[in-house]
């Protein structure tokens, strides 16, 4: 994953930077935000599948993935791909508890009382945080070296490549699993349409366990290798669902693909505008975008318009 | 075993108590002042320490004796770090405690809250917020905000005065080291928050002062988590410097940011930048960045000569050996308000009126944690820019700038 030693030493000389040169640069400070908005989405719309929820606990996933890997990599010193792998099963484990203990109990309440059960969820695990970590930032040492690389005049943290080569695998796993495996097709199937998927034999209530811990899961590898970049503490969830909620909408709820372009698209834009724009309105560009686009195409960019209406959101 | 334990605490208590009714004659009243501190809540972070320094000083004051004789007793009250619950600390204080005159409250946000309530009955307030306008009446902040060349207030609170500098003080200084390194062109990156909002202010009030232009203005939010695009864009610009004003997670983050896009110009810090904690963070990548401290975060390195020597090390070392945490500029804000008030009452006795005389014109060259005060009627924070000195980070540590 190293890249090659020849890009290290060019640096150019004059103090200004050309606007091409610029734009590369907003263009993957955008590639690299949008990377953990594309990921939150995708929780997001893993869970929506199988049951309609909107889990708002999701920026937590993200925030005890990052907090768990600087506890077991910092402070008990494990090997960080070991502490990669038990970081994600701890957060799994979470996110399938939290599924037992809070959702299933609750399974023939109204949808608007399930999602806000995720919202209490999501103080539950804020306060729990706050409680084990205290309010301080951590950080995280880079994956790999924390030597700047500079490419065609812009200039790259190494981590960035860790994040976007992250990023592209969990896209392509989870893409494989919900089209290549047998689960994965049965939850497909659940969010098609759930009677239909319990006639035919599919234990519904089992696919619904599996999403809150595939989405757990991915949560708390975006909160992994975002840490090293941006460091963690225990209130940076919301921001990020939020954020990863944007995306889903905007890329049509429901939609794993388009949460994805989705995700990216906001990184992408809330960089330009605050560099080409104004910094001061930089969140404000972002989702004025998504509400023209939605104001045009309701279901969102890859959502279709007759799915949407027999959606309950 | 459990027995003997309870038997030496209820000895133990009982030598205390006798102690203390030998140590303050009956006739000595005990002198009530009041302490409102956010010691819970978003605030916790300021009004922990204070709480701290306020009990471990009641208890220094009393074990030489109290004041004239008199024990110092020091009421502790939490506001949750919440406008009205410090409004009815205070009042409490006030009204059923009978105190002669109140610490804190934590935050600009509580103090403007009870300065009113302070004003009303004519009781002296020393604040450890750092807001000009705590201690500013509305119309004079109005004036000096609309003059056309940089001014400082004429006009104070009567009853109201505060102990941390004012931002405008660390705004200057960063300016005056900037002029003399021969900087002129600046770009500022600011929080969107109640201390970035502040700093940003200041700072456009006082460059032309020190012939500095401000040739870029960018903002972030308080959670943003990447900020490459906006340094990008001061990249593109002639500045000559970054002034980065916020506390938290951000200043680390824009610190990253600066040293991975390999930024040729300096980095400059806020006052909010005083904690070893940050140079830990950004893991290397601190290295060179400049800020104006107070001189109690770089204790051990103040010069023996320098009048606050002694008072910063004195707090330092007792605070860290009993509460088992580092000493923060924050608790060093209750410090001096306290030992302030206890000056004042040894000198001018229970008495509201002449508490407050005292403060406002006796309170000269008076060393204390977070500079060296001068108070006047004029002043009622008694500090300048001298109280910052301007600190590099070098091999991980903080150094003094040259």
């Amino acid at each position: 994953m190293k890249p090659p030693r020849s890009f290290v030493h060019v640096r150019e000389n004059s103090l200004k930077m050309s606007l091409t040169s610029q734009i590369i640069q907003f263009l993957f400070s955008g590639l690299n935000v949008g990377s953990i908005y594309a990921l939150v989405a995708l929780g997001f719309t893993m869970i929506y599948n199988a049951t309609s929820i909107i889990n708002l606990a999701q920026g937590e996933f993200v925030m005890l993935g990052g907090l768990i890997m600087v506890f077991l990599t910092v402070f008990l010193q494990i090997p960080m791909y070991l502490g990669l792998i038990l970081t994600v099963a701890a957060v799994t484990l979470l996110g399938a508890f939290f599924e037992r203990l809070a959702i299933h109990p609750l399974r023939n309440a109204s949808l608007l009382t399930l999602i806000i059960v995720t919202l209490a969820g999501s103080i539950l695990f804020r306060g729990i945080a706050m409680f084990l970590w205290g309010k301080d930032p951590y950080a995280l040492p880079p994956f790999s070296s924390s030597k700047p690389l500079h490419l065609w005049g812009a200039t790259l943290q190494p981590q960035f490549f860790w994040v976007l080569g992250i990023t592209g695998l969990v896209l392509l796993g989870v893409w494989f699993f919900f089209n290549r495996t047998l689960i994965g097709k049965a939850m497909t199937a659940c969010s098609f349409n759930s009677t239909a998927a319990r006639l035919v034999g599919i234990n519904v209530r089992k696919m619904v366990l599996f999403s809150f811990s595939l989405s757990a899961a991915v949560g708390a590898i975006a909160g992994i290798i975002i840490t090293p970049i941006t460091l963690m503490e225990y209130d940076r969830g919301p921001l990020l669902a939020l954020k990863g909620f944007a995306a889903a909408v905007l890329g049509g709820l429901g939609s794993g693909g388009g949460a994805i372009v989705a995700g990216f698209l906001i990184g992408i834009l809330e960089s330009l505008g605050a560099g080409l724009v104004s910094s001061g309105y930089k969140d404000a560009i972002a989702l004025l975008v998504m509400l023209i686009v939605l104001w045009v195409k309701p279901s969102g960019l890859f959502g279709s318009a007759e799915e949407s209406e027999l959606k309950k959101f | 075993m459990a027995k003997r334990n309870l038997v030496t605490i209820l000895v133990s208590c009982l030598l205390v108590l006798g102690l203390s009714w030998q140590a303050f004659p009956a006739d000595k009243k005990p002198y009530r002042v009041g302490a409102v501190f956010a010691v819970t809540g978003g605030a916790s972070f300021l009004g922990e320490p204070e709480k701290n320094t306020a009990k471990m000083l009641e208890e220094w004051i009393n074990a030489a004796g109290g004041i004239q004789g008199h024990p110092l007793e020091v009421i502790i009250e939490d506001t949750k770090t919440d406008a009205s619950q410090a409004v009815l600390a205070v009042r409490k204080l006030l009204q059923k405690d009978k105190v002669i005159a109140v610490v804190g409250p934590s935050t600009s946000g509580e103090s403007m809250a009870v300065v009113p309530v302070m004003e009303k009955e004519k009781t002296p307030l020393i604040s450890c917020a750092a807001a000009l306008s705590i201690v500013t009446p509305k119309s004079e902040m109005e004036r000096i905000e609309k003059a056309k060349s940089f001014e400082m207030p004429k006009i104070q609170r009567k009853w109201i005065f505060k102990t941390p500098q004012t931002d405008t003080s660390a705004a200057e200084a960063i300016f005056d080291y900037m002029k003399k390194k021969g900087i002129t062109k600046v770009a500022i990156i600011t929080v969107s928050n109640a201390f970035g909002d502040g700093g940003r202010q200041q700072m456009k009030r006082v460059a032309p002062v020190y012939d500095i232009q401000i040739v870029a203005d960018e903002r972030y939010g308080p959670k943003d988590s990447d900020m490459t695009a906006q340094l990008t864009k001061i990249r593109g610009t002639d500045a000559q410097a970054v002034i980065n004003w916020s506390v938290g997670p951000p200043q680390v983050i824009v610190t990253k940011n600066w040293k991975q896009l390999g930024m040729k110009i300096p980095l400059y810090q806020s006052h909010g930048f005083g904690s070893k904690r940050n140079i830990e963070l950004a893991g290397g990548a601190a290295e060179g960045v400049i800020c104006p401290l107070s001189r109690l975060v770089v204790a051990e390195k103040v010069k023996e000569s320098d009048p606050q020597k002694a008072v910063i090390m004195k707090y330092k070392t007792e605070y860290e050996k009993r509460f088992k945490a580092g000493v923060s500029t924050f608790g060093g804000h209750a410090y001096d308000a306290i030992h302030m008030l206890a000056d004042a009452l040894k000198a001018a006795g229970p008495n509201k009126a002449k508490i407050r005389d005292y403060l406002e014109t006796k309170i000269k060259s008076w060393p204390g944690t977070g500079g060296v005060f001068n108070m006047s009627p004029q002043d009622h924070t008694g500090l300048t820019k001298a109280a910052f000195v301007m600190i590099e980070v070098k091999n991980g540590d903080w150094a003094f700038a040259d």
